[in-house]
């Protein structure tokens, strides 16, 4: 047998060392779902939703931990995997106010009972907040499994929703820990991690403090990558659903990182904004101005029309008028004077293609080159 | 940036300097905690602000504002004296090495001490460290380069790279962090005094020529214009009298503001065109209302030299119109048409009088930006400069003397202010202002001052304090904080309610022209 390969549900596969086993199975399209896992941080097998079949092995294995090994013969939707994977999911549902139609699809009985209860902690006669745009509704519909399997079991932490950005619902959190993993392994804040013991989990910010009272920078990494519903952005909370959206991919206007983002945009007003994954320059991440800085775009205080200054005070005026104004007074100091007693200061804020039509007018129409920006500011 | 943001991670050692990453380009700090929380890289923070950074530093050392050129120089009689540079590097691609060896060898350790406020051992341990490295980075941001002596810091840390070869691969470079998002683009589109785009000298009468006949125009000026920082005095003087301002806001961001207030009163005529009436706008005769990014197509280059695209998302509101299509109804109205469909047809214009975006389509940059230069279509950009050589062939090693700042504490002026920014707010907060979240994180200006400082002036946390210059006064709140030196105290800049650049110094740096923000001198007094 060659090498450095795999059998993955009957082909094989050549793998790097150092490969996991999802690692092949992703590069070559096998599906083997996850739900903890996050790319860019170590494994930590936590969730046991990737679990696989490998011949030989005295249990099933996490793909996303295992390193792949030569001659590994693997199944990653045998029947021993989906079983596991069922009750996985079953007892993840089971945990918490998991409120979406999956749970109850065969327990019709006591769904009133539960939504209610869901009701009070959230004050809220919603379900869950990320309905359709959640990985662990994902894997109930595509195991078909809801969470009547197990006994519901208490929900011990109220809803944090004392800082301005994020709303941190402990009743849907599944304890994966990617939220932890996002903080202090790829942004490297260091706010939060997991507290207490067993049944008592918690995510916690340093002394089980309130986000606003820790180290907590609000850049949102971890809300970008709650795969549930546990964390959600406070301002977005209620106000669409994925599928009223439309995502626009551009890049941020604050600082020169020029990370790429996703503007997710409804009723033509952008309601959100996530770091774009897997290109640069950020690969996902943003800071607190980028995600959540974006009540500008959509200020009422935003000037909609060209003002002219008359006795002191502005008054509206149309285009053709401001424009006319604007190049008549121009032309005549440039001729009255010289060309040198004119000047422009662009934009580090407009594009290129703005910052170009801007030189290319003060030194091809006004004939100077008194242009400048705030590079230096 | 010589370099990428994410070869960041590559360097056996980074050395950051006048940054405050965290706060101010908190994605690029996250990849510089990476590598030192997981990649055993060595971090060397040189700042006089305890910053986040210094958890994560391995050195830090604590120089007095504006004494950079000194400790740079001793790093390099260290390097120098202990035969820890790149001989090969130094021989093969510089030029001025005995000139730099004969001006570094006054600053040993010992005297520099003595001007920067760092013990010696420091400067020879951080010396060590950074020469030791096979690769090492330099990140640099404004506290290097917004003093009288900007210009001669940056040549400085260029120095102490080039004599340990630290140039030309992933994990080394001079790298400035830029603090706008298209500063970069901004200047290579020829957004300054003395250069077209892809910096093509204006006194050069080829290129005046090349770019008349692109342009289809005759009489471009080859004079080399007035920079922000000398165009608005001149109002004062009379030589300008009519400024167009697009999209900035002097009247909080310049220096020495009450100097700026009566400047912007002066000029004959002035258009301030913008998507929000500020302090700057209200001075106008005439405001035009512009989109914003989000209402916009075209392109924006960050700090690493990345063209990336820009697209319009949501409708602009009211009769708000794109930047350069405001400009081109004035510019037709003068008599020159410039008639475009779109950007894309502006950028495909741009690209052929721009030898450095030559080769850049938006169709290119549709899924990831090109580090430019890019100067033919089948050209995969340049992350990493100066990689076989450098555009003027050998790298020149500048031999640079210290020179203090321009003001110096006296008796009546006994503390160094300093002034930067907080992670909650954006310049002068005309969009961050705009977003409640942010105005409760970070609501109000404040004066960041050491415990002994506040102690010596009888002030406790929270007290409202009045703080003058020479040229104004202020009043804010008190921030009694352990990231404060002693001898120095912190403004940001963003609030126009109590704006620090009302005592800043419009000292300028004789090149750059930029002014010295990182260091006056003020006093403080109780405004209870």
């Amino acid at each position: 047998m060659t090498e450095n390969q795999v059998t993955i549900n009957g082909n094989r596969f050549s793998f790097e060392p150092g490969e996991t086993i999802l690692d092949v199975a992703r590069r070559n399209s096998i599906d083997i779902p996850t739900l903890c896992h996050l790319k860019g941080a170590a494994p930590t097998g936590a969730c046991r939703v990737c679990v696989v079949e490998v011949e030989n092995a005295r249990n099933l294995l996490p793909a996303c931990a295992t390193p792949a090994q030569a001659g590994m013969v693997i199944h990653t939707e045998s029947p021993a995997v989906v079983t596991s994977r069922k009750m996985t999911i079953e007892l993840l549902l089971a945990s918490g106010n998991h409120n979406c139609a999956v749970r109850e699809s065969d327990d019709t009985g006591s769904f009133s009972d539960f939504q209610l209860r869901v009701q009070q902690y959230d004050h809220s006669d919603r379900l869950c907040p990320v309905w359709g745009d959640c990985r662990l509704q994902d894997l109930a519909y595509r195991y078909q499994v809801s969470g009547r399997a197990f006994p519901a079991t208490e929900v011990k932490y109220p809803l944090e929703t004392v800082n301005p950005f994020i709303v941190r619902d402990f009743s849907r959190c599944i304890l994966c820990g990617r939220c932890v993993q996002a903080c202090n392994e790829v942004q490297v804040n260091n706010a939060i991690n997991f507290g207490y013991r067993g049944k008592d989990s918690k995510i916690v910010a340093a002394g089980d403090r309130p986000l606003k009272d820790s180290d907590c920078v609000f850049c949102g990494e971890c809300v970008q990558a709650c795969p549930v519903g546990a964390l959600v952005e406070k301002d977005a909370k209620y106000r669409w659903r994925p599928w009223e959206e439309e995502k626009v991919r551009t890049t941020c206007s604050y600082c020169g990182v020029g990370c790429q983002i996703e503007l997710h945009v409804k009723d033509d007003k952008v309601v959100k904004v996530t770091g774009a994954e897997g290109v640069a320059p950020n690969y996902g991440s943003l800071c607190v101005k980028g995600r959540f800085g974006f009540k500008f775009i959509n200020s009422p205080e935003r000037l909609t029309s060209p003002m002219i200054k008359e006795n002191g005070e502005f008054r509206r005026a149309e285009w053709d008028e401001a424009l006319d104004l604007v190049a008549r007074r121009l032309s005549e100091i440039k001729d009255t004077y010289d060309p040198d007693s004119l000047g422009v200061l662009t934009s580090a804020r407009i594009t290129n293609e703005d910052n170009y039509i801007a030189q290319k007018f003060t030194r091809a129409v006004l004939k100077t080159n008194n242009i400048d920006h705030c590079a230096r500011l | 940036m010589t370099n990428t943001i994410a070869d960041v991670e590559q360097a056996d050692v980074i050395l950051v300097t006048g940054s405050n990453t965290t706060e101010n380009h908190p994605v690029i700090s996250s990849f510089v905690k990476r590598a030192v929380s997981f990649k055993g890289t060595k971090l060397i923070l040189v700042d006089p602000r305890r910053i986040k950074l210094a958890d994560f530093a391995d050195k830090w050392l604590r120089p007095n504002p504006g004494t950079d050129v000194a400790w740079i120089n001793s790093l390099i009689h260290v390097i120098i004296k202990e035969e820890l540079y790149d001989k090969e590097f130094v021989e093969d691609r510089t030029q001025g090495f005995e000139a730099l060896k004969e001006m570094v060898e006054k600053f040993s350790p010992d005297y520099v001490s003595g001007i920067t406020g760092i013990p010696a051992a420091h400067i020879i341990e951080a010396a060590r460290l950074y020469a030791g490295a096979e690769k090492a980075a330099i990140l640099y941001c404004m506290g290097i380069t917004q003093h009288v002596s900007g210009t001669d810091n940056v040549k400085s840390l260029a120095n102490l790279a080039m004599i340990c070869g630290n140039l030309g691969m992933p994990g080394t470079g001079v790298n400035p962090l830029r603090g706008q998002n298209n500063v970069q683009g901004a200047c290579d589109m020829g957004g300054l005094p003395n250069v077209f785009t892809a910096y093509q000298k204006v006194t050069d009468d080829d290129i005046v020529k090349k770019i008349e006949k692109s342009w289809n125009v005759s009489g471009l000026s080859n004079k080399p214009g007035l920079p922000v920082t000398e165009m608005i005095p001149a109002a004062h003087s009379g030589d300008i009298k009519a400024l167009y301002i697009i999209g900035e806001n002097p009247l909080v961001s310049d220096p020495d503001l009450n100097h700026v207030e009566e400047s912007l009163d002066n000029f004959d005529f002035m258009v301030v065109q913008d998507i929000f009436m500020t302090e700057t706008a209200q001075k106008a005769d005439v405001v035009l209302p512009s989109f914003c990014f989000a209402e916009k197509d075209g392109t924006f280059t960050n700090t690493e030299r990345r063209v990336q695209r820009v697209r319009k998302a949501v409708t602009a509101p009211g009769a708000a119109r794109d930047d350069w299509r405001i400009i081109a109804g004035i510019s037709r109205r003068m008599g020159f048409a410039m008639e475009y469909a779109n950007a894309s047809e502006i950028f495909d214009e741009l690209t052929l009088v721009t030898p450095s975006y030559a080769g850049i389509t938006y169709e290119r940059i549709e899924e990831e930006g090109l580090h430019w230069p890019c100067p033919t279509a089948d050209h995969p950009g340049t992350p990493v400069l100066h990689s076989r050589g450098f555009p003027i062939g050998k790298g020149v090693l500048h031999a640079i003397d210290y020179i203090p700042p321009a003001e110096q504490v006296d008796d009546e002026y006994p503390l160094y202010l300093t002034t930067g920014r907080v992670l909650y707010q954006y310049h002068t907060r005309s969009m961050t202002g705009r977003t409640d979240g942010l105005n409760e994180r970070a609501p109000e200006s404040f004066v960041e001052i050491s415990p002994a400082d506040a102690e010596k002036y009888g002030l406790k946390d929270g007290d409202r304090v009045r703080i003058a210059s020479r040229r104004g006064e202020i009043v804010a709140r008190m921030t009694v904080s352990e990231k404060a030196v002693d001898g120095t105290v912190f403004i940001p800049f963003h609030y126009a309610e109590a704006a620090a650049n009302r005592l800043t110094n419009s000292a300028l740096d004789p090149v750059s022209k930029i002014p010295e923000y990182k260091v006056c001198a003020v006093k403080l007094s109780s405004a209870a």
